[in-house]
């Protein structure tokens, strides 16, 4: 029982995180491609509860981060303009879910912009760009994982139950697919593309390379189990009574393979949002300004960043946990599970 | 792991230890011919008095490709070279005007066809053979043949016919040129002259452009620049060593130059530079970003950091206005129907932020500009050229009258479209290796959505960015930058000139392509052969206000000129001509060295 819990506990936290990347538009506090070009690399915001008197607020507040004296990039901030943060503001449009166009969002302040993760080099805020950035990242993790998995149950079953030569030809082709170094894949495939694609071209193609390279693995995954599961009695048994392979295939053999598949769902997630961060790193994803989680990162590339704005480092402290929640459910998954796999 | 990085560091020290006791047993044999002999006339530059000895270490980008003055195009094997020749007439770096080098004096005729040129007495190469007048006959004449193929031979060529060169007496020679030239003699810097002692031979049996590779032996190879070729290892670095028979000295007349050794290390990335220079394995350091720069100036090592000004390197955005062939698609041609557009180019200018660019891409160590000529060319700028501020008004009334509108898109933002109705989207393709110009894009692209276009930035791999502009000419718009190698505005002349490889909007045209073309091509053909320097200047400025009004290049900003060197380097003087921190190579020192102390 403590197992379910366990698994409905990462759930919960999943889901949690997810939302907030889904409902960007109204934890984000801006739009994530506005430039501020007055504050490039501005450093977080130190959130205040106590004010230059001593007096304590319970509504937090920040202080305006202004240029120091000679420099182009050093801040401090300017004790004298206190900027309450305000909730439930009026900012910048957006569409809920795509569809509703809203205004409302949670936090923000007025007159002024506030950085609770800093800025970019073009004075964008790092929150919004994490928080939408997250959108494409994770949608294409779970689309490519979707995809891989649905692909690799269709091939594996085939090939693990039909046998002979179908099975030995369908698992070569995995084996090829296994081998085949995917970053020159994409390179390749990138040259044969326009010189420009559009944000949501880009976004296709990543899903479609993830999909086409990540499929070997569940294939053969399910491969085994439709194996073994296909020689079990009752399986024997209902074709005796002259079942069809459809009947079987759905009925009996393939709900065996589900607890393998989920697992294998719940593993590839976080490897595929690694992949299309590592994609949008090498500049591969999608084009700027369309942020997701390896554009955000890319600019740690730069020497200069790396040792000068410490707040560009944030974004991958905050992936964290959407990996641990993944990670953290597939062994939950596996665990539960175990006690009725096949063929113990 | 601890043993062994204890190991490692252990014979880091000792092997420059070695390096330098080799050199110091070397260095009195190969120092002891030159008694400064009673003829000689030697070159004394004023400044600093420095101490002999020691080397100096210098990153590189790439590896030189040659040591050939005659071939070398690329701008490592250009700086090399630099520190290995000499030229009859220089321009100083730091002046930007002529100063004397191998010829100690020239006249120039009252009807300026003829330069009288009168070589120093009792010159020396590098290998001990003395220099006469017929080594400088030699090298013009290979400059000058066709079959050698010289990037220099282009400069020496007037309307078709070749300067010629003639000897008057055993130290004098005479240049006739065919028409006057506006540059004068500044067109000997960089024309470097060669040892016919080793080279006459190959260049009968029609090899000399093959000569000059990194590997070959030392002996073999001889200039008049302050060193000389010592080591070679290959996709590690270069060694040359003191030139023992140079011919300047200080004010107490030392014989320059005072560094035994230049090492040239080959490091790629402009990130790795910065470490190696903040590790302290390079003395000197140039080509910083402003990001690297405020990197070194804040962590106070002990180095000195120099923000030079404005430099000559200008930045740009310009369109694919090549002729249409058969082979162009359809919507290429239908985008260049907007290029085309005199007002849609101004448009843009005029909603790029060019302000917003010096502050975020150069951190404010930059100037916004407005035209070719930059801020730091001091002598050649226009000052009548406007500098208008940015205006979306402006832009939007121009795209009006050009007959673009605007409509609201499904996703609630305006979108710009053409009379025929049709959105205006394009790409803007940059090089990827250059963060500054991808940020440049970056900005470009806000500032024109803001417009309502549509646009993409496509980060390229150089060479493929090039050969799209150059070759197969399949771009829509391009962001790239040229950093001019002289204060004189001709160096830019294949930008200019219509029929120029460079002249990158449509390059290397047979016919003008259009009326204001042709209009530059004659201004920039009639001040070559203007007399006075006022009379060239009135035709380039009038060059730039005609391509400020067509705008085919949107110029858009200069970066400074970053340098530093660690504070016991002496003489250190960058200026923003390349090369920026090496022009006074021969009167740098170390101060305070050990081999010093012990001489």
């Amino acid at each position: 029982m403590s197992g379910r819990r366990a698994v409905s506990g990462w759930l919960l936290l999943l889901v949690a995180l997810h939302a907030l990347v889904l409902f960007a538009g109204f934890f984000a506090p801006y739009d994530p491609t506005e430039q501020d070009r007055k504050s490039p690399y501005l450093p977080p915001m130190r959130l205040h509860f106590v004010d230059n008197q001593g007096g304590v607020h319970a509504r937090p507040f920040v202080f305006r981060l202004k240029l120091r004296e000679g420099s182009f990039d050093q801040y401090e901030e300017d004790r004298t303009r206190a900027l309450p943060l305000k909730f439930m503001v009026r900012g910048a449009s957006y569409r809920l879910l795509g569809l509703l166009p809203i205004h409302l969002h949670l936090f923000g302040a007025e007159s002024e912009r506030i950085y609770l993760l800093g800025s970019d080099a073009y004075g964008r805020d790092q929150l919004s760009r994490f928080l939408y950035g997250g959108r494409v990242s994770l949608f294409a993790g779970l689309l490519g994982a979707g995809v891989t998995v649905l692909f690799g149950l269709c091939v594996g079953a085939a090939a693990g139950y039909y046998g002979g030569w179908r099975d030995d030809l369908l698992m070569r082709v995995a084996e090829l697919f296994l081998a085949l170094p995917w970053l020159y894949l994409l390179f390749a495939l990138r040259a044969f593309l326009p010189l420009a694609v559009s944000p949501l071209e880009a976004f296709l193609l990543i899903v479609a390379v993830l999909g086409a390279v990540g499929w070997a693995r569940p294939a053969r995954l399910v491969r085994g189990v439709v194996l073994s599961a296909k020689e079990r009695d009752f399986v024997r048994a209902a074709r005796g009574f002259g079942a069809t392979d459809a009947y079987l295939l759905r009925r009996h053999i393939l709900p065996a393979t589900s607890s393998v598949l989920l697992t294998q769902a719940a593993l590839l997630v976080p490897q595929f949002i690694l992949a299309e961060m590592t994609l949008s790193f090498l500049g591969l994803g999608v084009p700027e300004p369309v942020p997701s989680w390896g554009n955000l990162l890319s600019s740690l590339q730069q020497y200069s960043v790396l040792v000068s704005y410490w707040w560009m480092y944030l974004p991958a402290l905050i992936m964290l946990p959407f990996f641990l929640g993944y990670l953290g459910l597939g062994s939950e998954l596996q665990e539960r599970t175990e006690p009725y796999k096949i063929g113990s | 792991m601890k043993p062994a990085r204890g190991n490692c560091s252990s014979r880091r020290i000792i092997s420059p230890l070695l390096a330098v006791l080799a050199a110091s047993f070397t260095l009195p044999a190969a120092a002891s011919p030159p008694q400064k002999k009673s003829n000689e006339e030697v070159l004394v530059l004023p400044g600093e008095i420095g101490h002999p000895g020691g080397r100096l270490v210098v990153a590189l980008r790439a590896e030189p490709k040659t040591l050939n003055p005659l071939i070398a195009a690329d701008s490592p094997s250009r700086e090399v070279i630099g520190a290995m020749q000499a030229e009859l007439v220089h321009i100083n770096r730091a002046t930007q005007l002529t100063e004397p080098a191998l010829a100690k004096s020239w006249k120039i005729s009252p009807d300026r066809l003829r330069y009288t040129l009168v070589l120093r007495r009792g010159l020396q190469f590098s290998d001990g053979h003395p220099l006469n007048v017929d080594d400088v006959l030699f090298t013009f004449r290979v400059y000058l043949d066709e079959h050698v193929h010289a990037p220099q031979r282009d400069l020496l060529i007037f309307d078709g016919k070749p300067l010629t060169v003639r000897k008057v007496d055993s130290q004098t020679i005479l240049f006739e040129l065919p028409k006057p030239y506006g540059v004068a003699e500044r067109l000997f810097d960089g024309l470097a002259i060669l040892p016919r002692h080793l080279l006459e031979k190959p260049y009968e049996e029609g090899r000399i452009a093959q000569l000059g590779a990194l590997t070959m032996p030392p002996h073999q190879w001889a200039g008049l620049g302050p060193f000389r070729l010592k080591e070679y290892v290959a996709g590690q670095r270069l060694v040359l060593e003191r030139n023992a028979y140079y011919w300047k000295t200080d004010e107490k007349g030392n014989r320059l130059p005072y560094l035994d050794e230049l090492v040239f290390l080959f490091v790629p990335s402009a990130d790795a530079q910065v470490l190696r220079f903040q590790s302290g394995e390079t003395d000197v350091i140039s080509r910083l970003g402003a990001e690297n720069f405020s990197v070194l100036s804040r962590q106070q090592g002990d180095y000195t950091m120099v923000d030079g000004g404005a430099g000559l390197e200008y930045n740009f955005l310009f369109f694919n206005l090549n002729d249409a062939t058969e082979k162009t698609p359809a919507e290429m041609v239908q985008k260049q129907k907007w290029f085309r557009e005199g007002k849609f180019r101004q448009a843009v200018s005029a909603a790029v932020d060019r302000d917003a660019i010096v502050r975020l891409v150069y951190q404010g160590r930059g100037a916004p500009l407005w035209g070719l000529v930059t801020p730091g060319n001091r002598r050649w700028q226009d000052e009548k050229l406007p500098h208008p501020a940015r205006s979306l008004e402006r832009a939007r009334a121009l795209l009006k009258e050009a007959g673009f509108s605007w409509t609201t898109a499904s996703n609630g933002e305006s979108a710009l479209t053409d009379s025929g109705g049709k959105p205006v989207e394009f790409s803007i393709i940059t090089s990827s290796s250059n963060a500054d110009r991808a940020k440049m894009a970056a900005l470009v692209q806000d500032d024109l959505k803001q417009l309502g276009m549509r646009v993409q930035v496509v980060p390229l791999e150089f060479r493929s960015l090039l050969d799209r502009v150059t070759q197969t000419r399949e771009y829509d718009a391009c962001i790239l930058g040229i950093a001019s190698f002289d204060a004189d505005p001709n160096s830019d002349i294949n930008v200019w000139l219509s029929s120029g490889g460079t002249h990158l909007w449509n390059p290397s045209q047979a016919h003008p392509a259009t009326a204001w073309e042709a209009e530059i091509d004659r201004l920039i053909d009639e001040q070559m052969y203007a007399l006075t320097f006022e009379q060239r200047k009135k035709l380039y400025d009038r060059a730039q206000e005609l391509l400020w009004e067509y705008q085919p290049m949107i110029f858009l900003a200069s970066p400074d000129i970053l340098t530093g060197a660690k504070k016991s380097v002496g003489n250190f003087r960058p200026a923003v001509l390349e090369p920026y921190v090496l022009w006074n190579v021969d009167q740098l020192y170390l101060k305070n060295n050990a081999v010093n102390a012990s001489r």
